[in-house]
């Protein structure tokens, strides 16, 4: 089986929560960038990272213009811009207008990330109370990443799960408990 | 490789060869995603009608110029940075009995608006010139108009008085309808033309260049041209205003840049923190 290369996380509606239940099971040991696009409305995305980086098993930071997806990191995408992966590696941001009434975007943050590591990618689309996502997620699937939704029934908001799953279907649909163990197995050799 | 970067390429010498526009060091990811919606606005089949269309269409550059460049700004966005301004470069500036400001990329001109406010309030703005360049002609006629939809300015009010602003941003326009429309007098110093950065030189001596979220779709490479240009623009002691999430580290050029206040993207040439300008 293809060892894969990234991971992308997009949530919305009881985001938080939910990252702070995902995060502290992944394995210390991967070796592969986690992007998360999570809508906070603040304006500064630092309280949302001091959060995640007290439970994460992994380093959480402001994912930084220009500089690469590094490994073994949790990147977080800042309030009030699009984060987007380009085909080195590296991140960028833009201002342009809002993609599914957010910025940043998850459809946006998936599609890049899709054009970056084709099949490599895995994006995790969680609990949300809006569509976003649902596009990027298609344009994951079409170029052979994999899909993981979580569980309607675990989810908070179940309105993002459940437009991933009808705009794309999913390679896995997991209860929230169940996503990080799934994330390890792809992940690690 | 896939067929759609392949169009996007052709589209980047289509808009090179045939119209003088060089968007090969913009960063792939926005270019990609702009020209996609370019397809959608202008109900294209695919990127190629687009490139048959910019070889054959008269005047179809013009609304592809448009699209490529969408500015989405507000009044005083990042109020702490204008506050900063005003606090820590203006008293600065006082000290020039002429100031020169560029405001490079000025897209509809909600800043340049911005900064004339802030400048009439710090007393500076008579002897101020602004220089509001843009490379999309139609964003530029909409910066000197300065008329705005009102549901998009619903968060200036808030903004300019988290900046600093001493009076009532509704002092300086007037509300119609569904628009609004700044007070003409705020643009009696300001020169509005088209500078394109990636291509056009200095033309002025300035004290102050803001450009917040312009290099931010632009290569490093590009984004060290144009950090190079910014620097030869700038008198020494003369000040460069980036957006606030900007990283400028991979660029040599920036080097001659120090720190007035690193979280805001404020620098300073010979600032704490630069290096010998080497031109």
């Amino acid at each position: 089986m293809k060892k894969r290369q990234a991971i992308v996380i997009g949530c919305s509606a009881g985001g938080l929560t939910a990252l702070q239940s995902v995060l502290p099971g992944l394995d210390a040991r991967l070796g592969v960038p986690i992007i998360i696009c999570c809508h906070t409305g603040s304006a500064d995305v630092t309280i949302l990272v001091d959060l995640l980086d007290r439970h994460a098993s992994l380093p959480v930071v402001e994912a930084s213009e220009r500089a690469p997806a590094d490994p073994g990191v949790i990147h977080v995408a800042p309030s009030g811009y699009h984060l987007m992966v380009e085909p080195n590696f590296h991140f960028s941001l833009s201002v342009d207008a809002k993609v599914a009434y957010a910025r940043p975007s998850i459809d946006v943050l998936f599609e890049t990330a899709a054009d970056a590591w084709h099949d490599g990618l895995i994006a995790v689309l969680l609990t949300g109370a809006n569509s976003d996502g649902a596009q990027g997620l298609v344009a994951v699937r079409r170029a052979g990443g994999f899909a993981l939704v979580q569980d309607p029934l675990t989810a908070e908001a179940d309105v993002m799960p459940l437009a991933g799953l009808e705009a794309a279907g999913a390679d896995a649909c997991l209860p929230l408990d169940a996503i990080a163990a799934k994330l390890n197995e792809l992940c690690l050799p | 490789m896939d067929v759609e970067d392949i169009e996007i390429q052709l589209f980047v010498r289509a808009m090179q060869l045939r119209h003088g526009y060089d968007f090969s060091e913009y960063a792939p990811a926005s270019l990609k995603r702009r020209v996609q919606q370019l397809v959608r606005t202008h109900d294209a089949s695919s990127i190629s009608e687009l490139n048959s269309r910019l070889l054959h269409e008269e005047g179809f550059v013009a609304r592809v110029i448009e699209g490529l460049s969408v500015p989405v700004s507000e009044m005083f966005r990042d109020p702490l940075v204008f506050r900063t301004l005003r606090d820590k470069v203006f008293p600065v500036l006082a000290s020039y009995p002429e100031i020169n400001i560029w405001q490079a990329g000025c897209a509809h001109g909600q800043e340049v608006y911005s900064l004339a406010i802030l400048l009439e309030e710090a007393g500076l703005y008579e002897r101020s010139r602004i220089y509001a360049t843009d490379f999309n002609d139609a964003a530029l006629a909409i910066a000197a108009d300065g008329i705005y939809a009102t549901r998009e300015a619903r968060d200036w009010s808030r903004n300019y008085i988290e900046a600093g602003g001493s009076h009532s941003l509704s002092d300086y326009y007037s509300a119609r309808y569904d628009f609004i429309k700044l007070d003409q007098r705020l643009r009696r110093n300001v020169t509005f033309f088209n500078h394109n950065l990636v291509t056009d030189e200095v033309f002025c001596e300035a004290h102050l260049i803001l450009c917040r979220n312009v290099l931010i779709y632009f290569t490093n490479t590009l984004q060290d041209r144009t950090l190079g240009l910014f620097r030869d623009s700038l008198v020494r002691g003369g000040f460069l205003c980036l957006g606030t999430r900007e990283n400028i580290d991979f660029s040599p050029a920036a080097a001659g840049f120090g720190d007035v206040d690193h979280a805001l993207r404020i620098y300073q040439v010979g600032g704490p923190g630069a290096r010998a300008l080497s031109r």
